[in-house]
């Protein structure tokens, strides 16, 4: 036997289940008094930085029906491209934008609807920038381990076309399942968990 | 740039690849509610970015004084909620061993009798009038937490025919990195329900499954006021950057 590395295990995951909404957002399921307001559920102000833009996402299972269930996290650059986070060694993000949004889809619709502002470009490991784009944590009764991905711009095309990630991707016909339409100011966004047109999931 | 209120650099180093044969897999059968809602292509592999490396910060000030106690934290005044009283307390460590400083732990619960306080649960037991399920606190510089609460109940749901959920309290975790985000549940040691539950059965390793069950903890309780259970939870670990190339020349 050689040396142990002691190195610890990650806790495993379990569902969020159907009643996440309890812990995550109770203001949204009826649970009020308990915290002034839910977590993420606001991410601008005022003097935040950037282009307001809405964010229609849904999340629809192999049948192609939305999910009511789903709770969204997103996490994004500010309109400069500095995440606010000790992490971020390359400058100060907007003092006014967090960056980080939380919300329950819609128990009717299934849409999740975020208002943020559009993120400028962020540095991949290499240096050269990565278009701009939202990651995206995904959880929900059936769901055993968080989904992670993300969503870039329809309108940024070029960018797009020289984003490292998006060219990793084998089959091209895929890449579209992670680009948001423009829709006025709003970008619509599919998260398709299975099928045909199932959405490129992450491993990072 | 050091940590809020700290004189620590932060670290920045790639998160270590995550054990995928650790973790249950989308597809697990057994549990209805996954067969269509796992994706079923093969995930995009890639070292972390900036994007996967950051996450934001959340500090102690946003916490209410009731946050961590859920006997009380939707109870009238003068009031508790009924059943058997708890304190859950643990540490929340990296795969390195390190304790994590200023994690955001969020819990949410049923009530003693196993009924949550959602619209979508029509279990016939009784909800609480003084318990609303939900509490949170954020990890000390060693990575401990520790909040009140009173012990949920078993329930049945609709899987098989006849499928019954273990006393358990769902967790979130929000660490430094957005690659660390995890949601997880806890056990109670000695129940006998966590080995017939097809939630806890789409995690293949005995021993992970046991690394969700909280421990009695008797050193921990309070006499004539609550038992104590330790649950600890480990975050995916970092590597050093001391050896990696940064051509954006931070």
């Amino acid at each position: 036997m050689a040396q142990s590395l002691d190195r610890l295990k990650e806790s495993p995951s379990q569902t969020a289940g159907p009643y996440v909404h309890i812990g995550l957002t109770p203001n949204f399921c009826g649970i009020g008094g308990v915290y002034a307001s839910d977590l993420g559920s606001t991410m601008l102000n005022g003097e935040t930085r950037g282009e307001r833009i809405e964010l229609r996402i849904r999340v629809l299972d192999g049948t192609g029906t939305p999910l009511k269930d789903a709770l969204i996290e997103i996490w994004q650059a500010d309109a400069a491209g500095f995440y606010n986070s000790p992490a971020e060694l390359r400058g100060t993000a907007d003092p006014n934008f967090l960056g980080w949004g939380r919300q329950p889809t819609d128990m009717e619709t299934g849409v999740c609807l975020f208002r943020t502002i559009k993120p400028g470009r962020v540095p991949f490991r290499d240096g050269r920038l990565m278009a701009p784009h939202i990651t995206l944590w995904i959880v929900a009764r059936g769901i055993n381990l968080g989904l992670h991905t993300r969503l870039y711009f329809s309108d940024e095309e070029k960018a797009n076309a020289e984003d490292p990630i998006l060219a990793r991707i084998e089959h091209r016909l895929r890449v579209p399942t992670l680009i948001a339409e423009r829709q006025g100011d709003a970008y619509v966004f599919d998260i398709h968990l299975q099928g045909e047109k199932e959405t490129v999931f992450f491993d990072s | 740039m050091a940590e809020r209120g700290t004189n620590r650099s932060p670290e920045t180093g790639a998160f270590f690849q995550r054990d995928r044969q650790w973790h249950p897999p989308a597809f697990t059968p057994n549990y209805k509610s996954s067969v269509l809602r796992s994706p079923q292509k093969a995930l995009l592999s890639f070292d972390n970015t900036l994007s996967e490396l950051t996450g934001p910060v959340f500090g102690h000030a946003m916490l209410g004084e009731l946050d961590n106690d859920l006997i009380h934290n939707f109870a009238k005044a003068g009031e508790s909620a009924i059943g058997e009283r708890i304190i859950v307390h643990g540490r929340v460590f990296d795969e390195r061993g390190k304790g994590v400083p200023g994690v955001l732990l969020e819990f949410w619960q049923a009530n003693a009798g196993g009924r949550y306080r959602h619209k979508k649960d029509g279990y016939l037991a009784p909800l609480d009038p003084n318990f609303g399920g939900c509490g949170r606190t954020i990890t000390g510089e060693d990575g401990g937490y520790a909040f009140r609460t009173v012990r949920p109940g078993p329930y049945p749901w609709p899987n098989g025919p006849n499928d019954w959920r273990p006393a358990h309290i769902h967790f979130s975790v929000f660490g430094h990195g957005f690659a660390q985000r995890l949601i997880t549940q806890m056990y109670f040691e000695g129940d006998p329900l966590i080995w017939r539950c097809p939630i806890v059965g789409g995690i293949s390793n005995k021993e992970a499954i046991e690394a969700l069950i909280a421990s009695l903890d008797m050193q921990s309780t309070i006499p004539m006021d609550a038992l104590a259970y330790k649950f600890d939870i480990v975050l995916r670990g970092r590597r050093s950057t001391l050896f990696e190339n940064r051509p954006e020349g931070n």
